[in-house]
């Protein structure tokens, strides 16, 4: 009892001065995504083609639906490299189709519906998923129920029933909304109610392992109401698996878009997507190859980007992986 | 094993005539009448007989068990017919298409060789190569032949069958004129000649499904042998001093099949609908076409039919799944 005297209470119970500042979470996440490569350039490449497809209209003015008949079958520009003979012009730099229309005005108009579709069928499909993973998650009695509904809706065959669903109400839904509005309405409700069972599987899981935790027993016990719970507690908590499926959602939702106007059944034939370009151009493909390539090689880079963010949020997401 | 079995191919018929349920009425709901093409000079009493002889007089219902019963008993009744050279289904009405008044299964059968023959063959091709990729790439994590492996199956899963296939025709028949664009369906194999004629018509479409098929599995294969690699039996085995070959050929690929053999089990319908896509590029007129043409031409009976030969397959080739699973691994135990 004599050494412990010296020693100075109140500063044993202070905290100590933290010696660096607090990292958050999300720094965390995005040390590791800097790491990925292609995970980077995905993002990065996703963000340009978005803002490219925005804003393009207001830098490359030309009206995408303008005939101009003197200046059909323009090369593309890059093709005066090997070909001094071909007829281009700076004034088309991807040059134009068979009936004068100018290609860059249309990848750009083609491009903002492809994205519109994908990004409004994946926010659709992700909403859907995520509604009912969380219900036959946390509610056990809707559980057995909503599973063996999922179970069932996977064992559709999906293609040929877009297929046949885009070409039995193509005609009602174009009369309620108009021609354009009418088709994306009807693609993008489609392609999110045959695409969602994925996510509902996945947040299902997430959201029955995370039930059992403590903090979740805490938050029960001081009385929070189930909704609170979902929302406060559990949603926040699974938000990574949700992101991730999101991008493979995107990208699956891109090239279903693309196959339904491709095999002739999407958007009708003056309203220019990437994939109704490329199926425009396929039996002239072989005088004007470039037609196939630039709406081709647009969905693919597009695709690419999308599976590579995936990956890279996947690893940057995982704190088991975060670590390495 | 039996018992699950049997109780899977039981719980499979409520799944099948749901399935059949939805589809029947998704055509049921959609307008579009089959009239619409018959000229309008035509009086309205005539056209309501043409609609009776079509079989749309009576209510929903009826038509969709008279299909039911159609598809289930009447059609493998044929078939047994056909087999046995017996006349059971003598005057038996079928499913008849509404574009060649012809039984739908007919057209079917006649259809059915030209995708299995392009479907199955990309299939195994697909599998074969994708196995030792996905292996080595794992044996070799990190390594440069992983690394490209990986590049290899994103640009699998991301360039879609309708861009890869006009891309191998402007390469491979315009510029280099190596293989014929259009598959020919009524090319009959009787030589060398001929069948070489066959092998490289094939090769394109096979190419095309193939690649999608080389992408997924072989990450599937990869993932799965990393997970075998590091387990203590694999240590053990080369402890007691097995040759490194043996070890991962033997022992870690045995065990790594087994969520593999699944996927692939799991893939086989999803192929048949990619094969809808290739076979408009390649012109080749198996059943995916089929369904395509009968979709504009508004033929219900055969979409009808169609569409639920595929989830048949899906249904079928998920029950072979979850059965494999089982045999394969001794440690699942459904009972």
């Amino acid at each position: 009892m004599t050494d412990t005297a010296q020693l100075d209470p109140i500063a044993a119970l202070k905290d100590k001065e933290p010696s660096k500042p607090p990292r958050s979470q999300w720094k965390d996440v995005w040390d590791q995504f800097r790491k990925h490569k292609g995970a980077l350039f995905g993002g990065g490449f996703l963000v340009f083609i978005t803002l490219f497809v925005i804003f393009g209209p207001y830098v490359w003015q030309l009206d995408p639906q303008k005939l101009d008949i003197r200046n059909k079958d323009v090369r593309p520009i890059y093709t005066w490299l090997w070909d001094s003979d071909a007829k281009v012009s700076w004034t088309r730099p991807f040059g134009t189709d068979n009936l004068g229309r100018d290609m860059l005005a249309n990848m750009i108009k083609g491009g903002r519906t492809s994205l519109a579709v994908g990004w409004a069928a994946m926010v659709l499909a992700l909403f859907v998923g995520t509604l009912i993973g969380v219900l036959s998650g946390y509610f056990k009695r809707l559980d057995g129920i909503l599973m063996r509904f999922t179970d069932l809706v996977l064992s559709l065959p999906l293609l040929p029933l877009l297929l046949v669903a885009v070409t039995l109400f193509r005609q009602p839904l174009r009369a309620a909304f108009g021609p354009e509005q009418g088709m994306f309405v009807l693609i993008v409700g489609i392609i999110a109610i045959t695409s969602w069972m994925q996510t509902a599987r996945i947040v299902r899981g997430e959201i029955l392992a995370l039930k059992e935790r403590e903090f979740i027993l805490a938050a029960r016990s001081i009385g929070t109401i189930p909704y609170k719970i979902i929302t406060r507690h559990l949603l926040p908590n699974i938000m990574s698996p949700i992101m991730v499926s999101a991008t493979l959602g995107l990208a699956t939702a891109i090239i279903t878009e693309s196959a339904l106007s491709f095999l002739g059944v999407g958007f009708p034939s003056d309203f220019p997507t990437w994939g109704k370009m490329l199926a425009d151009s396929v039996p002239r493909m072989t005088e004007y190859p470039e037609r196939v390539m630039l709406p081709g090689i647009a969905i693919s880079l597009t695709v690419l980007s999308v599976n590579y963010l995936g990956d890279g949020l996947r690893d940057a997401l995982d704190p088991r992986i975060r670590g390495r | 094993m039996l018992t699950f079995t049997i109780r899977r191919l039981i719980l499979s018929i409520p799944t099948l005539l749901f399935i059949s349920l939805v589809i029947f009425l998704l055509m049921e709901l959609a307008p579009g009448d089959p009239m619409a093409q018959v000229p309008l000079t035509v009086p309205p009493e005539v056209k309501e007989k043409m609609r009776e002889a079509l079989g749309l007089g009576q209510p929903g219902y009826i038509r969709y068990l008279k299909w039911l019963y159609q598809f289930f008993v009447i059609e493998p009744m044929v078939f047994w017919d056909y087999l046995w050279g017996t006349a059971h289904t003598e005057g038996v009405q079928r499913v008849i298409s509404w574009q060649t008044r012809s039984p739908v299964m007919d057209i079917v059968i006649q259809r059915m060789p030209q995708t299995l023959w392009v479907v199955g063959m990309a299939y195994i091709v697909g599998i074969l190569i994708a196995l030792p990729i996905g292996v080595y790439s794992a044996y070799r994590q990190y390594s440069v032949f992983d690394q490209a492996g990986t590049f290899v199956s994103m640009i699998g899963f991301s360039i879609p069958p309708f861009f890869t296939g006009p891309l191998l025709i402007v390469l491979f028949s315009v510029q280099l004129g190596w293989f014929p664009s259009i598959y020919d369906t009524t090319h009959v194999v009787t030589d060398w000649a001929s069948f070489k004629v066959q092998f490289l018509q094939m090769i394109m479409p096979v190419m095309v499904l193939a690649l999608q098929t080389t992408a997924q599995i072989s990450r599937y294969m990869r993932a799965s042998m990393l997970e075998n690699l590091n387990q203590d039996y694999v240590r053990t085995a080369r402890a007691k001093g097995l040759s490194e070959a043996v070890v991962v050929m033997v022992h870690v690929l045995r065990n790594s099949m087994i969520p593999v053999v699944t996927v692939i089990a799991l893939g086989m319908p999803a192929i048949f609908g990619g094969a809808i896509i290739t076979e408009n590029v390649f012109k080749v007129n198996g059943i995916g076409q089929l369904l395509l043409t009968a979709l504009f031409a508004n033929d219900i009976p055969m979409v009808l039919t169609l569409t639920f030969i595929f989830a048949i397959l899906i249904v079928v080739f998920n029950l072979i799944a979850d059965i494999l699973y089982g045999v394969l691994d001794p440690r699942i135990r459904y009972d």
